[in-house]
């Protein structure tokens, strides 16, 4: 059997914490994307796109990530795309990111007076230009807390790929500890590193929400 | 590659499903007590403890929040044992649970008794009640109306993150699928099924939570 020292567990658990790094920013970036295009038919002037983006908002929220995962796993296939843990992975972040992102952001632009628009439309804006130069710039630097602070769920939340079979951090650890028997190390470990990457984002949030407050 | 969707397992898994489903129901129920009491003492604890306690429970509070539910749950289930702390699937998911819940929840009812106005306590020891009558009667029920709905989208929440708990094999909805799928091979459709299942429960709680709040707490609670 071969010996792990601490300094062996270590490493190797960071070497892996490399893809839950990666695969957090990859999901944060793609669920932005998405997002705002939720985000565009959730505020938008037709009721059908609005409801369409609650439905949406919903059905990401009121069901588990798990199975959320397990789906893309196991339905992608079916439309005939080869599909790896990794991509998996990506989507499924994505998409769970992208319902939570655009609802924060929905939740900035309602707070804005109807005078921006008003006085938008006064300007002579068009839709578009008013969102671009009014609406959003001001809906997102209000909801910048709430965002770092979806970002910090979304790091926890990669967690979850271990179990579709994506190799970050939780499942290197497992397989330490399946070679080390030394679970109360191993997943201590894991959840000083977790914890090392997450509290400066909580802190980070909770500054801006005291200079939001304070504003 | 074709691939045509079956449902034709479904006739003989409802059972299954449903005993999965009750497990689930079971989990959140006691998750949802006992975090709620817990959140109560911790958040009392932190406002008016001794100086360490209030140390202590912040610590707690940021180390589970900064960290994933699946990590404690491992943690709690394969490594506590080695510490001579052996726990069944079942009892280590609630306390899991619980642990992971009365993080978010301490600091939600932190800020329900802080919006009772002051006012209200020094009138209630002039009427002369002790301290402990005045949190109870007084103070505690005007928090809990105030924070309602958000505690309550708190246990929706770890209602959904209950599925986590099927990774040590505890009988709930996510495992009931996990042996469905590996018996019939049709795993999209069976996760499809539980995860309406699981969108269903958790509109069905949120219900039942906002409904149970209007009666307990009266109006007010959306």
């Amino acid at each position: 059997m071969i010996e792990f020292t601490f300094w062996d567990i270590l490493r190797n658990l960071l070497l892996a914490a490399r893809w839950t790094v990666l695969l957090s920013l990859a999901a944060f970036v793609g669920g932005a994307v998405v997002g705002m295009i939720v985000l565009f038919f959730r505020i938008a002037k037709n009721k059908w796109a609005r409801r369409f983006a609650s439905g949406y908002i919903a059905l990401f929220q009121g069901t588990p990530l798990l199975m959320q995962l397990f789906l893309m796993f196991f339905g992608l296939p079916m439309l005939g795309l080869r599909i790896e843990p990794w991509t998996a992975a990506v989507l499924g972040l994505t998409f769970f990111a992208s319902a939570y992102l655009a609802e924060i952001w929905r939740g900035g632009v309602d707070a804005l007076p109807r005078g921006q628009w008003d006085a938008g439309a006064s300007l002579g804006l068009h839709y578009l230009q008013e969102l671009r130069l009014i609406i959003l710039p001001q809906a997102f630097s209000i909801t910048r807390a709430p965002t770092v602070g979806f970002l910090v769920q979304l790091i926890k939340s990669t967690a979850l790929t271990s179990i579709i079979g994506f190799e970050e951090l939780v499942r290197t650890s497992n397989a330490i500890n399946n070679a080390t028997f030394e679970p109360f190390k191993v997943y201590g470990l894991v959840a000083l590193i977790f914890f090392v990457m997450c509290f400066p984002l909580t802190q980070y949030a909770r500054l801006l929400e005291q200079r939001a407050a304070a504003r | 590659m074709t691939y045509s969707l079956d449902f034709g397992w479904l006739a003989g898994a409802t059972g299954a499903i449903a005993r999965g489903a009750a497990t689930t129901i079971l989990l959140i129920a006691v998750t949802t007590l006992a975090g709620t009491l817990l959140s109560i003492l911790g958040a009392a604890g932190r406002r008016n403890g001794p100086l360490l306690l209030k140390r202590a429970i912040g610590v707690y509070v940021e180390v589970i929040r900064n960290t994933p539910f699946l990590v404690q749950l491992f943690f709690i289930f394969f490594g506590l044992p080695s510490i001579g702390v052996r726990l069944d699937p079942v009892l280590a998911a609630m306390l899991a649970m619980t642990l992971n819940m009365a993080a978010y929840t301490i600091e939600i009812v932190g800020a329900g008794l802080d919006a009772v106005p002051p006012g209200q306590t020094e009138a209630a020891l002039a009427l002369g009640l002790r301290p402990r009558q005045v949190f109870i009667k007084i103070v505690l029920p005007q928090a809990l109306k105030v924070i309602y709905p958000a505690l309550t989208s708190q246990i929706v929440i770890m209602m959904l993150e209950s599925a986590v708990v099927s990774q040590i094999a505890v009988r709930e909805l996510t495992y009931e699928a996990d042996m469905l799928q590996a018996r019939t091979f049709r795993a999209f459709e069976t996760y499809f099924i539980v995860t309406m299942v699981y969108l269903i429960l958790s509109i069905g709680l949120r219900r039942l939570l906002v409904g149970g709040g209007r009666r307990l707490l009266g109006a007010g609670v959306s």
